[in-house]
């Protein structure tokens, strides 16, 4: 089985957003909720470089480890999903992500959290494959369609890459020798304890 | 006449195109000949290395979620090994420790007995509003206890006994106890605070009193005035941690308000420790109140005690009380049971 990684190629990201507005539209996110954004670092200044962020679905995923019940599960891609059905909105994997990745809506006590949501990698969640009840609360299973998370796929610059670990690697690494630099697979050594040897 | 006028057009089509050529040229010459985009690019790598424990490597981002602009925040790794493994050796320690504690005191030191009997003569010790206020505290104490052990202790310990679901329902409505009964706790501290604060003020008899070991071991009486050395440690406990845990508490309940991704980090570790620390002081609390201490029980129970019990026990406030309401007004109860 493929080890799914995402890599966004800072390089190549010229933040147009247009990853954020399709897995909005993909999964018929609600207001408030961002499975995916692009951030901006040394915004303005020589040298910045846009990121687009997901959860990174984590080797060893800290998110998994401090669920108090246990909502969590990785799936054969070593796709890191959630059952919405578990979580009681805690709100301690956000604390654990070191990617900023759960997400809440504010419902429930006091307006503060509700059942956490987070990117699926367009993997859906427990309920059967593809079913309405998946949809509603996980958005659509690609995967078990057989496609990529759309975030990458209509990458206008191909910056974000989703798929097998290796193959994206190996695709950054060609890049990166051809073209003469690199600023890095960002999230790599965080999420994989592994980072790409360019 | 029409071909001769399309090669007019062609050649002064052609002049415009290298004259447009020629000037732009020297423009085009003003550039690198070899321009590297990532001269002054940053890399993650550097980022990572420059960061300091527990920061973040962040930037801009478009959307309203301002926190969402930390990148990646390698600290969230860091909080899980304490969730996971430090609060959970605390905690272990901390309660299992003092029940192991309480178990072996009573099986050595046995109950405090009231030596010299049941006078059956009784003095109030604690009014109505005072117990209620301490029975409302306390009572919530209790559910919060077990609710917050749940959330760092009910994974493995409940979870592989009643199944996913079933702990994850239980799970829930522990969170919705856990949140609403917290305000009535804290009212509770905060008139604890306010109604008791006269008496718990430290002095040199509490001094005389902790040198003595309280009179815990063995048969001493040190006297004592309204609350003893130990009660005032009971109290400021309450007072301090009730803060800390009811502070750090809404800092969770109501997330990001005040602080960000670092500060909640430390408001769970706070709530955490200062939790399982709280819980294991009132096991403590509770043993000496109940089981631990012969006629203990009824001061925050009926609200009096025995005279005889104060004698031992708060012999400095029995003498302000009786000097205040004369001998002749501490009630006189009948007999119910036989002096033991």
């Amino acid at each position: 089985m493929a080890r799914m990684k995402f890599l966004c190629d800072a390089d190549r990201c010229i933040e147009c957003n247009a990853c954020v507005t399709a897995c909005k539209n993909e999964h018929e996110v609600p207001w408030g909720i961002n499975r995916r954004r692009v951030v901006t670092i040394n915004d303005g200044k020589p040298g910045e470089r846009s990121i687009s962020m997901a959860c990174m679905h984590c080797t060893d995923a800290p998110c998994a480890a401090v669920c108090p019940v246990n909502c969590f599960y990785t799936t054969a891609d070593a796709v890191v999903l959630h059952s919405k059905d578990l979580c009681i909105g805690c709100g301690y994997c956000f604390y654990a992500c070191p990617f900023g990745a759960p997400q809440y809506p504010r419902v429930g006590n006091f307006g503060s959290r509700g059942k956490m949501d987070k990117c699926t990698f367009c993997a859906g969640g427990p309920e059967a494959d593809g079913s309405h009840e998946e949809f509603e609360k996980y958005g659509t299973n690609r995967l078990a369609a057989g496609k990529l998370p759309l975030c990458a796929e209509m990458c206008s610059t191909k910056s974000l890459l989703a798929g097998d670990g290796d193959i994206i690697a190996q695709i950054y690494k060609e890049r990166v020798t051809k073209r003469g630099y690199g600023s890095g697979a960002w999230g790599w050594q965080t999420a994989y304890r592994e980072t790409i040897a360019t | 006449m029409a071909r001769l006028l399309a090669q007019a057009r062609f050649i002064i089509g052609a002049f415009v195109v290298a004259l447009i050529l020629a000037v732009a040229a020297p423009v085009s010459a003003q550039q690198p000949s070899h321009v590297s985009p990532n001269a002054a690019a940053v890399k993650e790598q550097q980022l990572l290395n420059a960061l300091s424990p527990g920061g973040s490597v962040g930037g801009r981002v478009s959307i309203p979620d301002q926190k969402s602009g930390n990148l990646i925040h390698p600290a969230g790794r860091d909080w899980t090994r304490f969730h996971e493994v430090t609060l959970r050796w605390i905690g272990a320690i901390s309660v299992l420790g003092m029940l192991i504690v309480l178990v072996a005191f009573y099986l050595i030191r046995g109950q405090v007995k009231l030596e010299s009997g049941f006078s059956g003569r009784r003095i109030v010790r604690f009014n109505a509003f005072e117990r209620f206020v301490h029975w409302m505290t306390a009572t919530c104490f209790i559910i919060l206890a077990i609710s917050g052990l749940n959330i760092t202790f009910g994974k493995p310990l409940l979870m592989p006994l009643i199944g996913e679901p079933a702990f994850a329902g239980w799970s829930q409505w522990a969170k919705y106890a856990h949140n609403y009964l917290s305000f009535p706790f804290a009212i509770g501290v905060v008139l604890i605070f306010l109604m008791w604060i006269a008496g718990n003020i430290p002095n040199k008899v509490d001094v005389e009193w902790l040198k003595r070991g309280g009179g815990i071991v063995g048969h001493d009486h040190p006297p004592a005035y309204r609350f003893n050395g130990g009660q005032k440690m009971i109290y400021w406990i309450v007072v301090i941690g009730g803060a800390a845990v009811a502070i750090s508490g809404y800092l969770l309940m109501f997330p990001f308000y005040v602080t960000g991704i670092e500060g909640q980090q430390l408001a769970q570790v706070v709530h955490g420790v200062i939790g399982a620390l709280f819980v294991a002081a009132m096991l403590g609390h509770i043993y000496i109140g109940t089981i631990g201490m012969e006629g203990a029980f009824e001061a925050m129970g009926e609200g009096t005690v025995d005279v005889n019990w104060a004698k031992e026990h708060h012999a400095l406030w029995l003498e302000q009380e009786m000097a205040r309401t004369g001998p002749n007004e501490s009630q006189r109860q009948p007999m119910a049971t036989p002096a033991e």
